[in-house]
């Protein structure tokens, strides 16, 4: 038998307040690089404007590209390489211009830029409408999405686990837009989905460690052990689920990361930072907030009694 | 074998049998995203504020002809807005006469009355507006599958979305710009008459009656790709339109070489009024306009009697073929204008496919070893799970014809990362019950037992999911909710109830087990 841990028995939740603090630090620095940058940058998706994507039979410089829509006045569009050499993408703003005008305009100005024989493989435009739409159902579905799951918890198991698993969810989801905007990429359709998919995976995690708690308080719990103690040890019995799962989700997303082709790459790597952080959440997070909240509550309670006592 | 083995086993061999069935043969029964296997979608905003108007200038017309046949003269008739006429009266005195003729309008109210300056206003119901705008997508949706038809595309889609938006996604279709432009087109074909008593000059200079406007002529130059605009006074009355029309056909252009025409036929009744019309106009010009544009203006020689005319115009044979295509299909009622448009190439399509392809292998590949690698036999028997997952799943899209696109191929990827969970949710809980002294047999039985509740609780959660990305995205990520979905249904079939029987297949039958191999 090959084992990652055996009897695991780590102090995950006494060391909580340095865990709050690395994830407060993390948000932080995220926040800080979404702001700085002046918010997130959204893809054509959310923002609306046209995309084309142009394969060259020569790798071309991006110099050129831009000398020859500078002749159409679309000088200042974005130019990228995108994956391979001879790929480019251009983006352009939202203009009165239609996108079939705009694509056969670029096409016409590289005809006679000489960048040599090349072929339109992608065209998107988004208009304002669209975009705008786009936006506020992203919002409502990552919304709906939390609410859900807190119902689902909270309904399952109990309304604290459930705000804590939504609190952890809600953190994995801030990690993940910091790490976007600190690599640089943008929020894209699949992106959202990608996000989407972390809320589920990582409340997954957080479920395994409850019903594991749970479980065990239904059977015998030793004399004398505290809280904390039973969420740690709920914790480091599931550890070795939690970590051979996040392990084999984690290729996957690596593989499609690397291999999946550049259009998923965004998709990708939101994946791949929600699986760490997600895997995360759930153990230092999650139960950690349970705990914290629930001795909060008895605390008071037992203020409460003295103060009656008193009385 | 017990029987309740064989069941199980029964069960299995039915799930196999029929995702084969469902699946062969992969090529026809798979259905690839526009984002696969390339091709145009299409969302197109119906601008039905204008057919309201276009209605509402009948309408006046009609009014202003109505009160002529009563002798009941006009100071002014002029639309307001979209959906409002105002009518002053040359003679207020007819104010009583005037009214009965508008009491036939009956999709009007009248509002602002002035009698003493015989002014009053004419206002379309609400009721009438709402069911002419319906109208206008609904004939534009009509219009255009029938020009999609004739376009010849393989499986278009072409619904109503919300209640002024068209979706349109065409499959496979090489030349984009040539399907957006014969879908966008309004194709509003008009005969007009030409203005002959006002110049080129002094319109353009902006002296011209009120019932004339400039239209022009645009003319590319084959060589140099320059486009010329030739400005023509054209009256506003249009005598005829393209709704008259019974047949459209190209021909080549006898006149100039290379070039393609498009002859068309009107109605018996368009066919008498283009008759009228060139007896009465002879020696005048007649415009044949299409939205908007001038196409030529030929001077009427005699009357033409059997209802033919030629639409010229410098036209490839593509553009003349697509432009009787537009004519016969009749045009939109409004305009409409493209919100979003996303085309993919087909080769970029077959880029994505393979890449796609390679990262699943390649996912699916690591979790193999990395199952076998780790948990030896049980691993083996959750990688057999996970092949029927994957079998299960491709059938299921088959099945119900859902469509794989770019990212569902990620949800595959990641289903299979996620479907292993499953198994190691089981097989830790099964070392769990050996540690503390089990017995093989009871192990495994109390590991399945006690991973199923926390197996429906995963699944739930990610259920949950799929199903907001299914109501919330569009085209795409529609795609990767269905995959997801798709997935976790297999996943629990895969995963628990066949890995549970090739357990007891292994270790049932044996009558004594010493060790589990995990």
């Amino acid at each position: 038998m090959i084992e990652l841990f055996h009897s695991p028995s780590f102090n995950f939740i006494g060391r909580r307040r340095w865990a709050y603090a690395i994830s407060v630090l993390f948000i932080a620095v995220g926040l800080v690089s979404i702001v700085t940058k002046g918010g997130l940058r959204y893809d054509i998706d959310f923002a609306g404007g046209t995309l084309i994507q142009i394969r060259f039979a020569e790798p071309p410089t991006i110099a050129k590209i831009r000398a020859s829509l500078a002749t159409i006045r679309l000088g200042d569009s974005i130019i990228q390489q995108f994956g391979d050499v001879r790929e480019f993408i251009i983006r352009m703003p939202l203009t009165a211009t239609s996108s079939e005008e705009v694509s056969r305009r670029i096409e016409s100005a590289l005809a006679g830029g000489g960048v040599g024989k090349f072929e339109i493989r992608r065209v998107e435009f988004v208009g304002p409408q669209v975009g705008r739409d786009l936006q506020l159902q992203a919002v409502y579905a990552v919304l709906t999405g939390l609410v859900c799951i807190t119902l689902y918890i909270a309904f399952r198991f109990d309304l604290k686990g459930g705000v804590a698993a939504t609190v952890a969810v809600f953190h994995d989801v801030l990690v993940s837009l910091g790490a976007l905007s600190l690599t640089d990429r943008e929020f894209s359709l699949t992106v959202l989905a990608g996000l989407l998919t972390i809320i589920g995976y990582s409340v997954n995690d957080t479920i395994v460690a409850y019903d594991r708690l749970r479980e065990n308080r239904g059977k015998f719990i030793p004399k004398g052990q505290t809280f904390e103690q039973q969420m740690n040890t709920a914790i480091n019995q599931t550890l070795s689920r939690t970590v051979l799962t996040a392990l084999t989700v984690f290729f996957s997303t690596a593989i499609l990361l690397f291999f999946g082709g550049k259009v998923l790459e965004d998709m990708a790597f939101t994946l791949f930072i929600g699986v760490i952080t997600g895997t995360y959440s759930t153990i230092y997070i999650a139960g950690a907030l349970v705990v914290d909240w629930t001795n909060y509550v008895e605390g008071r309670l037992r203020r409460g009694k003295k103060a009656v006592a008193k009385a | 074998m017990p029987k309740h083995l064989r069941v199980r086993l029964g069960l299995v061999l039915i799930v196999v049998a029929a995702s084969v069935w469902y699946l062969y043969p992969p090529q026809k029964t798979i259905n690839l995203g526009l984002d696969l296997q390339g091709g145009i979608h299409l969302m197109l905003g119906v601008e039905a504020d204008k057919h309201v108007a276009s209605q509402t200038d009948r309408a006046a017309e009609d009014l202003k002809g109505a009160l002529e046949r009563k002798g009941i003269g006009l100071k002014r008739i002029a639309r307001e807005g979209n959906a409002a006429i105002q009518v002053e009266l040359a003679n207020p005195q007819s104010w009583n006469d005037a009214l009965t003729v508008v009491s036939e309008f009956g999709a009007f109210e009248r509002r602002d009355d002035d009698q003493a300056a015989g002014r009053f206003k004419l206002v379309m119901s609400e009721r009438r507006i709402s069911q002419l705008r319906d109208d206008a997508v609904r004939q534009g949706l009509e219009t255009i599958r029938n020009r999609v038809d004739q376009f010849g595309v393989s499986e278009p889609t072409i619904t109503r979305q919300g209640s002024e938006r068209i979706l349109i996604q065409l499959p496979g279709v090489q030349d984009p710009a040539r399907a957006k432009a014969l879908i966008g087109k309004t194709a509003l074909l008009e005969f007009r008459l030409l203005d002959e008593r006002t110049s080129v000059e002094q319109a353009l200079a902006g002296q011209m009656p009120e019932t004339s406007e400039i239209l022009y002529r645009r003319e590319v130059d084959k060589q140099t790709k320059a486009e010329r605009k030739i400005p023509y006074v054209v009256q506003k009355r249009s005598l005829l339109t393209g709704a008259e029309l019974t047949r459209a056909e190209v021909q080549a252009d006898p006149n100039s070489m290379g070039n393609w025409q498009v002859a068309i036929e009107f109605t018996a009744t368009g066919a008498r009024i283009f008759g009228e019309v060139t007896e009465q106009n002879v020696g005048k010009h007649l415009a044949i306009i299409l939205d908007g544009n001038v196409y030529s203006a030929p001077r009427i020689n005699e009357r033409i009697p059997g209802g033919r005319a030629v639409i010229t115009g410098q036209f490839t044979v593509d553009e003349a073929r697509d432009l009787a295509i537009v004519l016969r299909a009749g045009a939109l009622p409004a305009p409409v204008v493209i919100l979003e448009e996303r085309t993919v190439g087909p080769s970029l399509g077959a880029d994505s496919v393979r890449q796609g392809l390679i990262a699943i292998a390649a996912s699916a590949a690591i979790v193999f070893v990395f199952m076998l690698f780790y948990y030896r036999l049980s691993g083996l028997i959750a990688d057999i799970g996970l092949g029927l997952n994957l079998l299960m799943l491709v059938a299921c899209m088959a099945a119900f014809s859902a469509t794989l696109t770019l990212p569902g191929i990620a949800g595959i990827a990641l289903t299979i990362g996620m479907a292993v969970d499953t198994n190691i949710l089981i097989f830790e809980r099964i070392r769990e019950e050996l540690r503390v002294g089990k017995t093989p047999r009871a192990a495994i039985d109390a590991g399945f037992r006690r991973a199923f509740t926390i197996i429906v609780d995963t699944h739930a959660t990610v259920l949950v999911t799929a199903i907001i990305l299914y109501q919330f995205g569009t085209g795409p990520v529609r795609g990767f909710a269905v995959s997801l979905f798709v997935g976790l249904a297999a996943s629990l079939f895969s995963a628990y109830f066949f890995s549970r029987l090739l357990f007891d297949l292994v270790y049932g039958l044996r009558g004594k087990v010493a060790k589990v191999s995990i």
